[in-house]
């Protein structure tokens, strides 16, 4: 690279840079101006630098990119990218107003730029198909991520959490970087796009065959597919409620993103096996599909039994994580824009309930089913916010949450070309009612009308500041919106319109 | 103008929000409001041009252009025959729960949020967005279930929304199929009929697809939700549910199933005959044995619903239209039988018990409710002059040309229904003739204006469908011989 090109590179990652100097500053200004400040003023002051630096972000953020991908496609700079990236700040900056009135650390400084750090990793890797970029930036995500789970100072279940996290997630990058690495053996090239021509020039070998499992592997840990899915109760539950907010969204669209990218392009049709009718052959597709197959039935089964709401929203996740992996079963580039609406709407409404735990935590209630028995009492407009988001993971139209999983679905089936795989839908629909079952489960607790015994004394209305209730209502309108208008979200994604009808006589 | 029930009803659970006293008789009025304007409408559309066999678009806007999806609202006969039953019975479920004192405006708002969904089912002229509508009717109806309810009213709220679920799922994947195998890439339901997917497919997509419908119409085995839900529902909801829900499933038989996969059709008639005929003797049998006068209701519900899937399934252009008659008729009398029920007897007495009601001497304390439901009775039994007798004439002898003995055994329904609902009126009504006039219970309250109103209108309903049937065939057997079941009547050879 000569100095022109750096200069490129600059203009182009300014939202990066703008992310990383805004991390510093929130850091520094922490350590050194807010010294002696009580925690409230601390955390408001830091988020609102924060809140600053996502919107700067958002601000040098450009859709349109002249100068093309940056070199040799280290860093990409195509529409659906920026756009998806412009999301992921998006979900951030919820995420960073859900942390405003948590009082769980006292290290303060420190958590927002972490949080900072985990976007600026999310960012780049949403742009790289560059297998050593992406793997450094897994990296830079994943490192901020297990921090951030440790976080809460009087929950010894969070270092517990983080822990667990950790160990899991070193396995997972090990598996990843052997895996990324066998590839670079057998195809000399760190580019996602001559991978995937060079595998596509020869039959399935074994060796290129482990070498996709192990990366399958690696990447099913980060959007927790069963059985990579352990770590993802515990963080939940143990992690302070906004890191799990970003762990369960921004982290997992970018995770998605990745999945597809290095499937589809990587590893290409070429290589992709069968998991219909026989006879059977190795690819990445039976791999996938034997992922999501666990993952929907393991999720589910399990959420069924939890009380707890972040334990039962990470296992619904694992849940989830498995219909959006059935996406990816088709190879066509169409199936990408599905998988990511699919992966950015049940972002939204997770986020959405992820700020509803958030706020019954503030106010000293238990986020457990018992603990949202009769919200609706206590705040109609938050209870309202909360069945919309679990509506939508639920999959009742018309919210978005519906829409994402018959994209999916018909993905699945390779729209139309693969019906011998209509199994995976009938497994996905027949779970995704015991789904239903739970997620009802918590829309009625929240209408019940709270009787003596049933729920402590509690402050009487749930207290919501503004800026809550503002984003609690965007994020609803969101899988609202979309839902009723998927194309809003599609066509940025790159989804194109079917060809023109031609009705002739049959 | 068919299209304004819809976009009405919508609306007004969208208003009902806004509602600043809730519990102030502004909720139920407004609904009254919404709902007759709802009919007004209706009426005044089909008058001013009737129905036809061709859909006449109302709305059509893109929506999802990489599936070919579009928000496409058309009505042809079939549409309009069931929007006007649903906007009856909308009005007459309003007057027969003018008494809900429990949060009015919630209540009222789901309500019309139901009746917008079964609305917007009836007019979708899109396969994306006829789901849509199909299962946004699921979560009003559990809540309306689940908090105004009765009897055990969370276990079956839950039963209800669980099998809902399940059948749209297997609807769902059904509906999978057709958009993902379809050659025009569009989900417009025209297109759809025009272009089958192959007959391999159907072969084993059919059964999903149909009878992920007719579970919501009550086919045994798959009953059992319905007589749970009925019995647990608010009165208004039981009206609804009985009276119009049950039908979404078997619209969808007919708008979905059988014209999109005409092959599946002729290879599973004779499957979903004999599940038909076995709901039609086996819920009469159980309707016979019940204690409980809402079960009664509930499973002679089943039975009747029975006829109209022995219609889909025998799916001759005679069964059919007697199909969409008996949807008709069945959802007016099983909305008046509900309403004397829930309403009338139950509200009063606080008791359903076949045994404990002779001691009320309804004949004597209650002889508006005991002259309604007799009425009632005679047309649920299928007596002429009611709608539900030509509705059943015409779904047997459309079913003989194809089996002689499904006919024989759904006419041993019927005397079955004869016999429990004799059973019924004399028990619920009469039974109490040997209380010595000194023992004689307190009087009840007499019916109130909304009650008389509501049954009124049912009755009339039943009366004009019954005595003056061409109306609605008019209407429905164009559509029958039209394009849109072109390809089933050819599998069929017809």
């Amino acid at each position: 690279m000569n100095g022109p090109l750096h200069l490129d590179l600059l203009t182009q990652l300014l939202p990066e840079a703008v992310l990383v100097v805004t991390a510093l500053i929130v850091l520094l200004l922490d350590v050194r101006a807010f010294r002696g400040e009580s925690i409230a003023v601390r955390m408001s002051r830091a988020a609102w630098g924060s809140i600053l630096g996502l919107v700067a972000a958002l601000g040098v953020l450009r859709l349109e990119i002249a100068s093309g991908d940056g070199p040799a496609a280290t860093f990409l700079l195509q529409g659906p990218t920026q756009f998806l990236k412009g999301l992921v700040l998006l979900m951030a900056l919820a995420t960073v107003v859900f942390a405003i009135p948590g009082r769980f650390t006292r290290h303060v400084g420190e958590f927002f730029a972490l949080v900072l750090l985990a976007t600026t990793g999310l960012l780049l890797l949403a742009g790289t198909e560059n297998l050593l970029m992406l793997f450094v930036s897994l990296e830079l995500v994943g490192l901020s991520l297990y921090a951030l789970t440790a976080f809460h100072d009087r929950r010894p279940e969070s270092t517990e959490a983080a822990l667990k996290y950790f160990l899991i997630g070193g396995v997972a990058a090990a598996l990843t970087l052997f895996g990324m690495s066998l590839l670079y053996g057998l195809t000399g090239s760190l580019q996602l796009a001559v991978i995937g021509t060079r595998l596509a020039a020869n039959p399935v070998s074994p060796l290129a065959w482990a070498a996709m499992v192990l990366v399958v592997a690696g990447l099913g840990f980060k959007i927790a597919v069963a059985p990579f899915h352990l770590w993802a109760p515990d963080a939940y539950q143990g992690a302070p409620t906004p890191a799990a907010a970003l762990i369960a969204t921004g982290s997992k669209v970018v995770g998605f993103l990745l999945l597809v990218r290095v499937v589809h392009i990587g590893f290409g049709s070429a290589a992709a096996g069968s998991a219909g009718a026989l006879p059977w052959r190795p690819g990445w597709l039976p791999v996938l599909a034997i992922l999501a197959a666990v993952s929907m039935l393991v999720g589910n089964l399990t959420a069924l039994r939890q009380s707890d709401l972040r334990r039962l929203l990470a296992y619904s996740a694992v849940a989830q994580a498995g219909y959006g992996v059935l996406g990816v079963l088709d190879p066509a580039p169409e199936s990408r824009a599905a998988v990511l609406y699919f992966a950015v709407t049940y972002a939204l409404a997770v986020l959405g309930a992820f700020g509803v735990v958030a706020l019954l935590e503030s106010a000293g209630i238990e986020p457990t089913l018992d603990g949202v028995t009769g919200l609706a009492h206590r705040s109609p407009l938050v209870a309202g916010c909360l069945g919309i988001f679990v509506l939508s993971l639920a999959g009742i139209p018309p919210l978005a949450g519906f829409f994402g999983k018959f994209f999916v679905l018909l993905h699945a089936v390779d729209r139309g070309a693969a019906l011998d795989r209509i199994w995976l839908v009938a497994l996905a629909l027949g779970t995704s009612a015991i789904g239903f079952y739970y997620y009802l489960q918590i829309l009625k607790r929240s209408l019940i009308r709270p009787e003596s015994g049933v729920a402590p004394a509690l402050p009487l209305p749930l207290p919501v500041s503004p800026l809550n209730r503002a984003v609690l209502v965007m994020l609803a309108a969101g899988v609202l919106a979309l839902g009723v208008a998927p194309k809003l979200l599609l066509e940025p994604l790159g989804a194109s319109a079917a060809p023109p009808v031609t009705a002739a006589a049959p | 103008m068919i299209a304004w029930p819809l976009y009405l009803s919508l609306f007004g659970a969208l208003a009902m929000t806004l509602v600043r006293r809730p519990d102030s008789p502004l909720p139920r009025r407004l609904a009254l409001g919404i709902s007759l304007a709802g009919l007004a409408a209706i009426l005044v559309a089909v008058i001013r041009q009737p129905p036809g066999a061709e859909p006449v678009t109302l709305l059509r806007w893109d929506w999802i252009p990489s599936l070919g999806a579009s928000i496409h609202l058309a009505a042809d006969g079939l549409s309009a025959t069931l929007v006007l039953l649903t906007a009856v019975a909308s009005v007459a479920g309003v007057l027969f729960s003018w008494n809900v004192r429990e949060r009015p405006r919630e209540f009222f708002a789901l309500y019309l949020l139901l009746i917008g969904a079964m609305h917007g089912v009836f007019l979708s002229w899109d396969l994306l967005l006829f789901f849509v509508f199909y299962e946004l009717a699921i979560v009003p109806k559990y809540l309306l279930i689940a908090f105004w309810g009765s009897t055990r009213r969370e276990y079956a709220a839950m039963k209800l929304a669980l099998y809902s679920f399940l059948s749209s799922a297997a609807v769902l994947a059904g509906i999978v199929v057709l958009a993902a195998g379809n050659v025009p890439r569009s989900l417009d339901l025209s297109l759809l009929a025009q272009f089958p997917v192959a007959d391999r497919v159907q072969a084993w997509a059919f059964p999903l697809l149909f009878a992920g419908f007719a579970v919501l119409a009550g086919l045994w085995p798959f009953h059992t939700w319905a007589p749970t839900g009925h019995v647990a529902a608010p009165t208004a909801a039981s009206m609804l549910l009985a009276g119009v829900i049950m039908k979404l499933g078997a619209y969808g038989c007919l708008r979905i199933a059988l014209p999109l996969m005409p092959e599946g059709a002729r290879d599973w008639r004779f499957v979903f005959g004999v599940l038909s005929v076995i709901g039609i003797l086996w819920g009469a049998l159980v309707a016979l044995r019940q204690r409980d006068f809402k079960f009664v209701i509930g499973y002679s519900s089943v039975s009747h619903m029975g006829f109209v899937l022995l219609g889909l399934a025998a799916a001759t252009p005679l069964a059919l239209s007697g199909a969409v008659l008996q949807m008709v008729s069945h959802g007016v009398i099983a909305g008046l039988l509900f309403g004397v029920v829930g309403r009338m007897v139950y509200d009063r007495t606080h008791t359903r018990d076949l045994n404990e009601l002779p001691n009320f001497r309804l004949d004597r304390t209650l002889p508006g409710a005991t002259w309604i439901f007799i009425l009632a009775g005679f047309a649920s039994m299928g007596l002429p002059g009611f709608s539900g007798f030509i509705a059943e004439v015409h779904v047997l002898l459309g079913t003989w040309p194809v089996s002689g003995r499904f006919v024989a055994l759904a006419g041993v329904g019927i005397l079955l229904g004869v016999a429990y609902t004799l059973r019924t009126i004399h028990q619920a009504f009469f039974a109490g003739d040997g209380i010595p006039a000194d023992r004689m219970p307190p009087p009840l309250a007499p019916l109130t204006l909304p009650e008389k109103l509501g049954a009124a209108l049912l009755i009339a309903s039943t009366l004009a469908l019954g005595l003056y049937p061409r109306v609605l065939l008019d209407w429905i057997q164009p559509v029958l011989a039209g394009p849109h079941f072109v390809g089933l009547r050819r599998s069929l050879g017809l």
